[in-house]
């Protein structure tokens, strides 16, 4: 894990020393930008619909029972735009799409493209890394912007129709709107933006680590997967942390 | 450093020195010594495992040795600048055509990465190289859709758009019928005689081997056996390098055969 952590460091400055090269690489960018967005979008909308629902679910008939009905809408908001969104979506996204970069990259790696491509004197980092990690560093921050509005959606639905919680719709979103600003949105956007590094960059250094034949690309694909995951956790705690400090 | 190390007319030379490899406790090379002249074709030939691939490997810089150097025209093979130089190709024995490509878009990567030419030029490019390896109209076709043979030549039509000073061949006609065989050697020679582009083979097809070799080399347990001429490999007096040239299958007459022919006889 350490060793994996640094040579995932190596990997990190080598793409952001080749960050210039962005705009030569735009078009891979689109592309994977394109896959990101397709693959995820359904599964985002209806993972943060139910999110949000659950949430007014357990905290709403409680709330309601000691007379804080009005603050349902708050306690939701909150709670999906700082937390639940960013850290869920980037689980779903580490599961979905980590896990296809590190089988394609792996792939690449049993069956000696990537050596094909160091003999056409074209660096995999700039080529296979440097367009992954941007795009899912945009298109992250993007999925949990919309995960917040359906969470939100989900968390109002709930709250209109179960008969325990009965709060209105207009309530729930004018103490939602009164409790929520710009910035706490932010905080979650800050947050998955450096979760979608983590993921981008654990999936491509597993996908290039990949040795063996198929088996080899199992392991890499599970590593991945489970590593990006252990690290947003890990690193979701340091971040809340540096932004509360920050007043964020 | 050698007089092969230095180049000759814009072609490239390799000088190897000394080179060893080990995986783990298992020492796949033990000190190899070549040179390859400017030009000519180099075929490096032995059993299947004696470490061919792994020292053509080295010979682009894709393995590091455990001791030992390679010299490409006089400079080290890590030097970073040396890729950017040279234009070095490789044809893989699988292939290693990138999965997510098509056809035109394999071929036609290195010039298109590196901006060497205008896009519509590059398709021309590649319409051509394609020609020349017999697969116009494949342009589209995935790596999927295609035979082994096929495979192996658009591998070698990528290699033939770097206009390559060195190139390096891995295998070229494993898995490949006679006849696609000689047509893969025969492209070998046309291109050594057409660009000058100094050629490393690697295979472990005698016909081949002996078929466009200048030089040869027979490699078996990770040493050399045998080098020169491939007259002068074929007068070789190492019993291994023999027992390696005559090999051929010889069926041996089963029980009922034999009877046969001794009725026949009778």
């Amino acid at each position: 894990m350490f060793r994996d952590i640094g040579k995932m460091t190596i990997l990190a400055w080598r793409t952001l020393a080749a960050l210039p090269l962005t705009f030569r690489h735009f078009r891979k960018v689109l592309e994977q930008l394109f896959e990101i967005g397709n693959a995820s979008l359904l599964m985002a909308c209806i993972l943060s619909m139910f999110i949000g629902g659950v949430l007014a679910l357990q905290t709403g008939p409680v709330m309601v029972e000691r007379g804080l009905a009005s603050v349902v809408g708050a306690v939701v908001g909150l709670s999906v735009c700082k937390e639940l969104a960013p850290v869920m979506m980037s689980v779903l996204i580490a599961g979905r799409i980590g896990s296809a970069m590190a089988a394609e990259i792996g792939s690449m790696a049993v069956y000696q493209e990537i050596d094909a491509l160091r003999t056409m004197n074209i660096n995999p980092v700039h080529y296979l890394v440097l367009p992954r990690v941007i795009a899912i560093t945009i298109a992250l921050p993007c999925l949990v912007l919309f995960a917040d509005l359906i969470g939100w959606v989900g968390g109002a639905l709930v709250s209109a129709t179960n008969p325990e919680i009965a709060i209105t719709w207009q309530a729930y979103f004018s103490n939602l709107s009164s409790v929520v600003d710009t910035g706490d949105v932010l905080n979650g956007l800050i947050k998955s933006g450096i979760f979608a590094m983590i993921i981008g960059l654990v999936s491509c250094h597993q996908g290039l680590a990949t040795i063996g034949g198929p088996r080899g690309i199992g392991r890499s694909v599970t590593k991945a997967v489970v590593n990006s995951i252990v690290l947003i956790l890990i690193t979701d705690y340091f971040i809340t942390r540096f932004l509360l400090r920050m007043d964020l | 450093m050698a007089d092969s190390s230095s180049s000759e007319n814009g072609k490239v030379c390799v000088a190897v020195r000394g080179i060893r490899k080990n995986f783990g406790e298992n020492e796949v090379l033990k000190g190899i010594n070549f040179d390859v002249r400017c030009g000519e074709i180099f075929v490096i030939m032995g059993p299947s495992g004696s470490g061919k691939s792994v020292l053509l490997k080295h010979l682009i810089g894709l393995e590091q040795p455990s001791a030992g150097e390679v010299h490409i025209d006089g400079h080290a093979i890590e030097s970073p600048e040396l890729l950017s130089k040279y234009r070095i190709a490789m044809v893989f024995q699988s292939g290693a055509l990138l999965s997510s490509l098509s056809v035109s878009q394999n071929v036609g990567l290195y010039l298109r990465e590196h901006r060497l030419k205008p896009l519509d030029e590059i398709d021309d490019i590649v319409r051509e190289k394609l020609k020349i390896v017999g697969l116009e109209g494949a342009e589209d076709k995935m790596p999927t859709e295609l035979s082994g043979g096929m495979k192996k030549r658009v591998a070698i039509a990528r290699a033939l758009v770097m206009e390559p000073q060195l190139i390096l061949y891995d295998e070229p006609t494993s898995e490949l019928d006679p006849l696609i065989s000689i047509t893969i050697g025969q492209e070998i020679l046309k291109m050594r005689d057409e660009t000058g582009a100094t050629s490393i083979v690697v295979t472990h097809d005698r016909g081949l081997g002996f078929g466009i070799a200048d030089r040869m080399a027979i490699i078996r347990h990770g040493e050399i056996l045998a080098l020169g001429t491939p007259m002068q490999v074929r007068n070789s007096e190492n019993e291994e390098v023999q027992t390696f040239l005559n090999a051929s299958f010889q069926r041996q007459p089963n029980d009922n055969e034999q009877n046969e022919e001794e009725e026949e006889e009778s």
